[in-house]
């Protein structure tokens, strides 16, 4: 766009990054690898793609240091979708970040399914025009991700398991975390800032609103309809879905039947409908096995 | 439609996906009563209907699995009145202008063209002056919006941005290329609420005898 058509407008503020996620609620942001199946996931109804080489259960199955995506392939995908095309950086990796914003794609997840670039500091996301979105398995997480910038967040979970149980309990631990800010007196939240190691400022808005500041998705371990809808049921404002659908059988049917899900997360007959005749869902993994060879991607970043 | 009910309509939002609860709280704040329309039935007994801002792509191929796409065509071609925000006013528009097909709802006599504005990274807010709202502007927010390329005789320009039509108005219907219900900011949900009132109430000697006492 030219700057003529902006006309002295602001480009990059809170309100215009945090909004896009704000449009997305409600909806499925599926991990796609290519034009075509990019076409697939925007055909079912995604509101929005993640362009990445590998998805999740391949990162885990391939090993190696999981990087930034190919531009080409980024591109590509933009021009294959009209809905906003999301892609991965590794955390603390400023310049993969940068060429992210510099390819135009509309949202960064700077996120831990790559291989981290840095061990002590994340992306300062405020020097960014593009925004970001960022995981977290509580609620101080969160908040620190969103003092660094974070205009959206998703739980972690346990990405390319196809088991729902690690993003279950992020997602239960975070609302958990927030009724515990909002029912404590204003002089407990300085203890409570303390041992969430989260910005007083961010804990005073939470106990204030009952909520997070910003829109809150849940990832890591959807592989099936329900699963979208037992997210949205535990609170989830949308849902990531990676490896569950394009290492399923039929991927088409099943990436619209968790769209459909997720829409009417709480009607169980349309669940229900919608979840006949997928055939086979991706394989799941067990997360206590994954743990015991070190393999689990929730406890990269801080 | 009983008498209290003038004073407050009953509005649905589309709720395929998108910015849903925001424009409840907007229309709320106005005196308006909220419902969530997500299957054809649940359009029965409405005063009028919010499309939100989200994916149009989504929300036309979801309603249109359920056939609220269907019924959403028909209650707005019968006169149900209308208010689209960004995504909104791509369905509601009578055509796209540009590649791609996609399907839509109609009802406005108006063409559009889609992230007319560009990407996300494009996306940006100012202030944009709506004369019918008076002082002053309203802080449009703009996020991969569309713009308005060309209306129709019965369409009425609310509001243009930098040469380009970003909000219109048919009789009860309004479109919008950006956001207000992501601000404080509710005088254009007022005077889409106001024109329901306005369009169900009974003529004015009617009104006479005190029926219209309100929920202010």
């Amino acid at each position: 766009m030219s700057d003529n058509a902006r006309a002295n407008g602001a480009t990059g503020t809170d309100a215009v990054k945090a909004g896009l996620a704000q449009m997305l609620k409600g909806g499925v942001i599926m991990d796609v690898v290519d034009a075509e199946q990019a076409k697939i996931a925007e055909e079912a109804g995604a509101c929005a793609v993640m362009a990445l080489e590998r998805i999740p259960s391949e990162i885990r199955r391939v090993g190696g240091v999981a990087r930034m995506s190919d531009p080409e392939m980024i591109i590509g995908i933009q021009e294959a979708v009209s809905i906003p095309v999301m892609a991965k950086c590794r955390i603390g990796h400023h310049v993969e970040a940068q060429v992210l914003q510099a390819l135009e794609v509309d949202y960064i997840d700077e996120s831990e399914v790559l291989t981290p670039a840095d061990e002590a500091s994340h992306v300062d996301k405020r020097r960014f025009t593009i925004p970001f979105v960022c995981g977290a398995t509580n609620l101080g997480e969160a908040l620190r991700r969103i003092s660094e910038g974070a205009a959206m967040m998703r739980t972690k979970g346990e990405a390319g398991t196809g088991n729902v149980v690690e993003a279950v309990r992020h997602m239960k631990t975070i609302t958990q975390g927030i009724r515990r800010v909002a029912s404590a007196t204003p002089d407990e939240r300085f203890a409570i800032a303390k041992e969430m190691a989260a910005p007083l400022d961010l804990i005073e808005w939470v106990g204030e609103h009952g909520r997070l500041p910003v829109v809150n998705f849940s990832a890591g371990g959807i592989a099936t309809p329900a699963d979208a809808a037992l997210m949205m049921y535990l609170g989830a404002e949308g849902v990531f879905v990676g490896s569950g659908i394009f290492m399923s059988e039929d991927p088409p049917a099943r990436a619209r039947a968790i769209v459909e899900a997720t829409t009417h997360w709480d009607d169980p007959e349309v669940v229900a409908r919608v979840s006949r005749g997928l055939r086979e869902a991706m394989p799941g993994l067990e997360i206590a096995q994954i743990a015991a060879e070190g393999g689990l991607l929730q406890t990269r970043g801080w | 439609m009983s008498a209290a009910d003038l004073t407050r309509p009953r509005i649905g939002v589309l709720a395929v996906q998108g910015a849903v609860s925001e424009h409840e709280a907007a229309l709320a704040d106005v005196g308006a009563r909220t419902t969530r329309v997500r299957v054809p039935d649940e359009l029965d007994g409405l005063d009028g209907l919010v499309i939100p801002g989200g994916e149009s792509t989504t929300f036309g191929l979801v309603a249109g699995r359920s056939g609220l796409l269907d019924a959403l065509h028909e209650r707005i071609a019968g006169g149900l009145p209308v208010f689209g925000t960004c995504a909104g006013l791509i369905m509601l528009a009578s055509r796209i202008d540009g590649d791609g097909e996609q399907a839509l709802i109609g009802g406005m006599d108006i063409v559009v063209r889609r992230n007319a504005f560009g990407r996300q990274l494009a996306s940006f807010e100012a202030d944009v002056d709506v004369p019918v709202l008076g002082d002053p502007p309203m802080r449009g927010i703009f996020i991969r919006a569309p713009w308005i390329e060309q209306v129709g005789p019965s369409v009425e320009v609310l509001a243009e941005h930098a040469g380009h039509i970003v909000a219109a108005r048919d009789r009860t219907r309004i479109v919008c290329a950006f956001h207000p219900e992501l601000t404080g900011d509710r005088r254009l949900h007022r005077l889409f609420v106001d024109g329901i009132r306005g369009a169900t109430a009974p003529a004015d000697e009617d009104l006479k005898g005190g029926i219209r006492v309100g929920s202010q």
